[in-house]
């Protein structure tokens, strides 16, 4: 088999807050080899990014992960402390965020913002290192790369910061790639270009990526595995085709079903999921999606659903999945 | 919808709005310039866009929340703004039955007080009850019509859910009877289970009370989903208008090709056979915009007489209007 690039087991993360404890991820597992691109899916609060910036350390207080293993890139990341952390962040795992403006220093050019993080973890010379921010401009589209570098962030347009944030983010050539949201505050024709940037650099550099998202239209087209999270759990994993043409999970289902279509020529009326998301300081018994789900069964509100393995890369928690597996074992027999 | 009436009107609507330029020098954003559009009574009329394109501009300058710098704007075959005639009514009797629903569902409803007033303050503004108990009993009933119960109305918005809000936010436009409604991103912040929820009701409220909606969004397949016609905006212009299928399946300018070809699909295998018409840059500045056709710094079939010579808005077929010069050359 090959080397894992990332391997999380049984991760139970936790913010510990003055207004109690939020479970932010009950129970994650998942692993990633080298060069994939993996697209995390769920609606807000759902654990999404939490799982992401576990890797990188960007949890902590009041954050603590409460039991599981995370191992990335040959490191055991559960053991590791903030010093640690800071050799590997940049380096060999670096994230870029939703809002290029708050992830970029307003005071410094943005020669400078990225000529920092090269030397920080390069022994390159001030001119190497020069050469290179240049380079990593062009790479990433931005053209006149001499006259950007003096430039302060907010003379750059969204996109071009948001362009300016993947070069930071590429300076090192790290494994993997962490993109959270990066193209939710974006217009679609901008958010077009970037995406076409991503996986244009992703052939180029062979990195893997997380590509954290809410809008299904985007990790359609750019991912090959879709981890589909709720309440803390990832409730159901596959590649891109498994998760959107056989959906096995209620919520998975209800996300799709409630994604208007574009060239259909009579509209069908949505259909929502109902109800209202987790509260994760008091989660549900059973199934987390129980109180919203349509197929919801007794056994749903009592107990977590076990995994049903429904191919080599694809299963999911629910019960129904559990309850069929059981029907086709019987006739088989 | 009641066939070929209109309710709302716009004819070549201007707002500019005052930019503090380098050394004082007075310039203008050319928010919105030249917009012509109707909307019929019943219809929803869909607007799309790319930030700053001046869609809320349209919407809070057809209720007058700004005064137009040049246009004329009509409501129920009444002329509410004339530059040219130099008429400009009261508008306290139209703000009953114009209203308007915001895009952030945190931001527009005031922390302080209870989802009750919140929802009766409207109902106050127009003296519409006479007593407390009637005030209550509507307040109820709007809570009621947006899928909340009377339990809500006195709590406050920070403890309710984005989807939660905006249903307050829509019980309070509903409050005075509204016949018009500006929705601008009414569900933009919202997760998508959610967006559905409220889209939902949407279109309910319209049938059952016969609302006339502006629907702003940028994004095209929840506003292809809500509207019966779709207009397309780009740097405060109008540059097409069809209905909403046509407008999909049959674009002609080419601003609306390459937007309709970035929405990223959430089919893989479509995904995956899907071209990109990719535009180069970014949009330019309201302040200084282009010559003749604004799109042409970023339009791959420009020439000279687009820098030149500004496109009309004409109808092609019926009822599709497109501002270009080269519509014969587009693909
Ligand atoms: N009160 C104002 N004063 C000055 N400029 C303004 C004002 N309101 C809007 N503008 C400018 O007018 C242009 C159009 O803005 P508008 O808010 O209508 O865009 P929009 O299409 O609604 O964008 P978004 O999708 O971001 O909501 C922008 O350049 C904006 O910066
Ligand atoms: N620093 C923090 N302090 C307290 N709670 C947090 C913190 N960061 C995240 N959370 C909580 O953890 C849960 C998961 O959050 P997150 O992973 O950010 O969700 P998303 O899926 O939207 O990315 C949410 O309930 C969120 O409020
Ligand atoms: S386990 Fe039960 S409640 Fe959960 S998704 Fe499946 S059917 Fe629905
Ligand atoms: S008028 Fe010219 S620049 Fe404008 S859209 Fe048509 S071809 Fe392009
Ligand atoms: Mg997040
Ligand atoms: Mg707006």
């Amino acid at each position: 088999m090959k080397e894992k690039l990332l391997e999380i087991k049984d991760e139970y993360l936790s913010f510990f807050t003055p207004a109690g404890e939020i479970k932010a991820l009950n129970g994650v597992s998942f692993s990633m080899e080298e060069g994939e691109v993996l697209g995390i899916v769920g609606e807000s609060g759902s654990g999404k990014s939490v799982t992401a910036y576990s890797v990188m350390g960007l949890t902590a207080f009041p954050g603590r992960l409460v039991s599981g293993t995370i191992r990335f890139n040959g490191h055991e990341i559960h053991k590791m402390t903030e010093k640690d952390f800071r050799k590997i962040r940049g380096n060999e795992v670096s994230i870029i965020f939703q809002d290029p403006m708050t992830s970029l220093n307003p005071v410094y050019t943005i020669g400078n913002q990225i000529e920092e993080v090269i030397k920080l973890h390069t022994d390159k010379t001030a001119k190497q290192a020069h050469d290179r921010a240049r380079e990593l401009l062009e790479l990433v589209g931005i053209n006149e790369p001499d006259k950007r570098l003096k430039q302060y962030p907010h003379e750059l347009s969204g996109g071009m910061r948001q362009r300016v944030m993947i070069a930071i983010a590429l300076a090192c050539e790290p494994k993997l790639l962490i993109a959270d949201e990066p193209t939710t505050a974006l217009d679609v024709t901008i958010q077009a270009q970037i995406l076409e940037l991503m996986q244009e650099l992703r052939k180029k550099l062979g990195m893997s990526i997380i590509m954290i998202t809410h809008d299904l239209g985007v990790v359609a087209s750019m991912c090959e595995k879709i981890a589909v999270m709720y309440a803390g759990h990832i409730v159901e994993y596959g590649t891109t085709d498994e998760v959107f043409y056989k959906p096995s999970h209620e919520y998975t289902k209800g996300l799709i079903n409630s994604i208007p279509k574009l060239n259909t020529e009579e509209t069908e009326r949505l259909v929502p999921i109902e109800g209202q998301p987790v509260d994760l300081m008091n989660p549900p018994a059973g199934c987390p999606f129980a109180p919203r789900c349509s197929k919801c069964m007794k056994i749903c509100l009592r107990q977590m659903p076990p995994k049903t393995q429904l191919s080599e890369t694809h299963y999911s928690y629910c019960w129904l999945r559990q309850k069929e597996e059981a029907q086709k074992g019987a006739t088989e027999e | 919808m009641s066939e070929n009436k209109k309710l709302v009107e716009i004819e070549h609507l201007k707002q500019y709005f005052h930019a503090r330029g380098t050394r004082g020098k007075k310039q203008y954003v050319q928010a919105v310039d030249d917009v012509s559009f109707y909307i019929y009574k019943g219809e929803t009329l869909g607007l799309v866009g790319e930030s700053g394109c001046g869609k809320t501009t349209v919407g809070r300058t057809m209720l007058r929340l700004y005064e137009p710098t040049e246009g004329r704007i009509i409501y129920d075959g009444k002329v509410l703004f004339d530059k040219d005639a130099g008429i400009s009514v009261d508008m306290m009797p139209y703000r009953r039955k114009m209203q308007i629903v915001f895009q952030d569902p945190y931001a527009s409803l005031d922390p302080r007080m209870t989802i009750g007033d919140i929802v009766g303050e409207p109902i106050d503004i127009h003296s519409l009850v006479s007593d407390k108990k009637e005030r209550h009993d509507r307040i109820i009933s709007l809570l009621q019509r947006v899928g909340l119960n009377s339990e809500h109305a006195n709590r406050y918005p920070h403890e309710f859910s984005g989807g939660q809000r905006q249903r307050v936010g829509i019980a309070r436009a509903l409050a005075v009877d509204p016949e018009f409604i500006v929705c601008d991103e009414p569900v933009s912040a919202l997760d998508v289970s959610i967006q559905a929820q409220v889209v939902n009701m949407f279109e309910d409220l319209q049938s059952e009370l016969g609302l006339t909606y502006l629907f702003i969004a940028h994004d095209l397949s929840v506003v292809r989903h809500i509207s019966n016609r779709i207009g397309v905006m780009y740097l405060g212009k109008l540059v097409e208008l069809a209905d909403s299928y046509e407008l999909i399946t049959n674009s002609l300018h080419p601003y609306t090709k390459s937007l309709i070809s970035a929405i990223p699909v959430a089919d893989p295998v479509t995904a995956r056979a899907n071209k990109r018409i990719p535009l180069a840059g970014d949009v330019p500045s309201p302040v200084n915009p282009p010559s003749g056709c604004r799109f042409r710094t970023r339009c791959p079939y420009a020439d000279e007489r687009c820098a030149k010579e500004v496109p009309g808005f004409k109808e092609v077929t019926s009822g599709h209007f497109a501002a270009c010069h080269h519509l014969d050359k587009v693909k």
